[in-house]
């Protein structure tokens, strides 16, 4: 299970590698939009440092959203996803799989990425430190989500408007929790509490969505 | 044999009701009632709230919009439930017309989501001096209408009817085990972000004349509810049940008593 596992890895990220403007193209996404606030906000370092962690969450937020359609479309495109339905694994391995190589694609580069965005809002070395902290706890929990609304959607009409519109209100407690996390310790408070929720909704989604997606797949390819 | 009799041809006797056909005659027979109930209630209940409570002492006449307020918001949260439910059932047994009930419970929860806004707004502004403010209670009624805007897309997305009613299920259910999360994360966030600059738990308690004008005011929107989800329900039967024999018998017959009336 173990070797199946790694093998669907590797063929996810290989893919990916080889088709890699959509995974450049969600970290470029991040830095824009990050960097598009300052011009609508002004350059007030002030001003600057209050909106960070919301700005840099919200970016996240919608840099991880628009790489979700990816997941699963291109394989039901071309009808590897029936193929890998049909292998005797069970289907929860093939989302874990599925879920986890796309993190580590498109949620892992904006938790490297960040700290560099981070800087430009001049944040402090704390601060940067616990976003990078909640990103890293955070992103695996949208990733979750985002499958399991993308496997929803699969062949799905205006699918990523839908992906959006079903997918936002769920990702608002990571938000939440992540923001608060920035914020707390700017403020020079201990970020302790909302990190342990965050580590506590990503170990809570790890658990769930390997069945959940599993089901969504199976309601999607009938 | 006496088995049979007891429990009917398809088991216990309340699983007739999932065959569209029994379904759409009890839909029928039922929403009347409910709508003329709900007028009779409505008519009594603002007349309580309106006539003959008297004016609060501190707010004057602006509380009366809690006559409409405060049955939408428990409304649109209730049906949020029997939506969840009614969608997860007919996931589970494959029973269409729970999914049918399901998708026309959610356009009335979500018009109850908007109708609790729009009048907690107008009771904001003269009583906070604010049309809006990011106050738990306010945040997370404004998320469940997001929520409800996701399920009817998601099932608006599909052609084929059954297909969106079991994606639908999966993400309302999704929904709900994520409602309270979602609860918790906004007021936690609120007090952190300004303190909780209003709450409606510290208010005063209630006069006995407006609790009752209030609680007739939610009997009667719970039945005007429940009288258009049965309509909506009917619709969406007659829509997706179009080809069935029963139907066009069922037309044509109230088509004929509507010619000889």
């Amino acid at each position: 299970m173990a070797r199946h596992l790694l093998q669907l890895l590797r063929r996810e990220l290989l893919l990916g590698w080889r088709r890699a403007s959509d995974i450049l193209g969600t970290a470029a996404f991040f830095v824009i939009v990050a960097s598009l606030f300052p011009f609508g906000a002004g350059p007030d370092p002030v001003l600057l440092r209050a909106i960070a962690p919301g700005v840099l969450w919200t970016a996240a937020l919608l840099a991880s959203l628009l790489a979700l359609p990816r997941i699963f479309s291109a394989d039901h495109a071309d009808g590897s996803l029936d193929q890998l339905m049909l292998s005797p694994q069970p289907l929860s391995l093939l989302v874990v799989g599925k879920v986890w190589a796309h993190w580590l694609m498109c949620g892992l580069p904006l938790v490297l990425l960040a700290p560099l965005l981070a800087l430009q809002f001049d944040l402090d070395g704390a601060a940067i430190r616990t976003l990078a902290w909640s990103l890293l706890l955070g992103t695996p929990v949208l990733s979750q989500i985002g499958a399991l609304g993308a496997a929803l959607v699969i062949g799905a009409r205006g699918g990523s408007v839908v992906l959006a519109l079903m997918v936002l209100p769920l990702y608002l407690p990571v938000l939440v929790f992540g923001a608060g996390a920035v914020a707390a310790a700017q403020a020079g408070q201990s970020a302790d509490a909302p990190l342990l929720l965050l580590a506590a909704l990503c170990l809570g989604s790890m658990a769930a969505t390997p069945w959940a997606g599993a089901a969504a797949l199976r309601i999607s390819t009938d | 044999m006496t088995t049979n009799t007891l429990r009917g041809a398809h088991g216990p006797t309340w699983r007739r009701f999932a065959a569209p056909v029994h379904c759409y005659r009890l839909a029928g027979l039922l929403a009347s009632p409910f709508a003329a109930l709900a007028a009779l209630l409505g008519a009594w209940g603002l007349y309580l709230g309106f006539v003959a409570a008297p004016t609060d002492f501190q707010q004057g006449e602006v509380y009366r919009i809690i006559f409409l307020h405060v049955p939408t918001a428990w409304l649109s949260m209730i049906i949020y439930v029997a939506m969840a439910f009614w969608a997860g059932l007919g996931w589970a047994l494959n029973t269409r017309v729970s999914s049918m009930l399901a998708s026309a419970l959610a356009p009335s929860g979500a018009l109850m989501c908007l109708l609790a806004l729009i009048t907690g707004a107008l009771w904001g502004r003269p009583t906070w001096g604010a049309w809006w403010v990011w106050d738990a209670r306010l945040s997370s009624e404004l998320i469940l209408l997001f929520l409800y805007i996701g399920f009817m897309a998601l099932h608006a997305a599909f052609d084929d009817a059954r297909r969106a009613d079991r994606a639908s299920a999966l993400w309302a259910l999704v929904g709900v085990v994520n409602v309270p999360i979602i609860y918790f994360s906004v007021r936690w966030w609120n007090t952190l972000h300004q303190g909780a600059s209003v709450s409606l738990s510290a208010a005063p308690h209630m006069a006995e004349a407006m609790l009752r004008g209030m609680l007739v005011c939610t009997l009667a929107l719970w039945s005007y509810a429940v009288a258009v989800v049965l309509w909506r329900l009917r619709l969406i039967i007659g829509e997706r049940e179009s080809g069935a024999a029963w139907l066009q018998a069922e037309l044509g017959a109230s088509f004929e008593q509507g010619q000889a009336a």
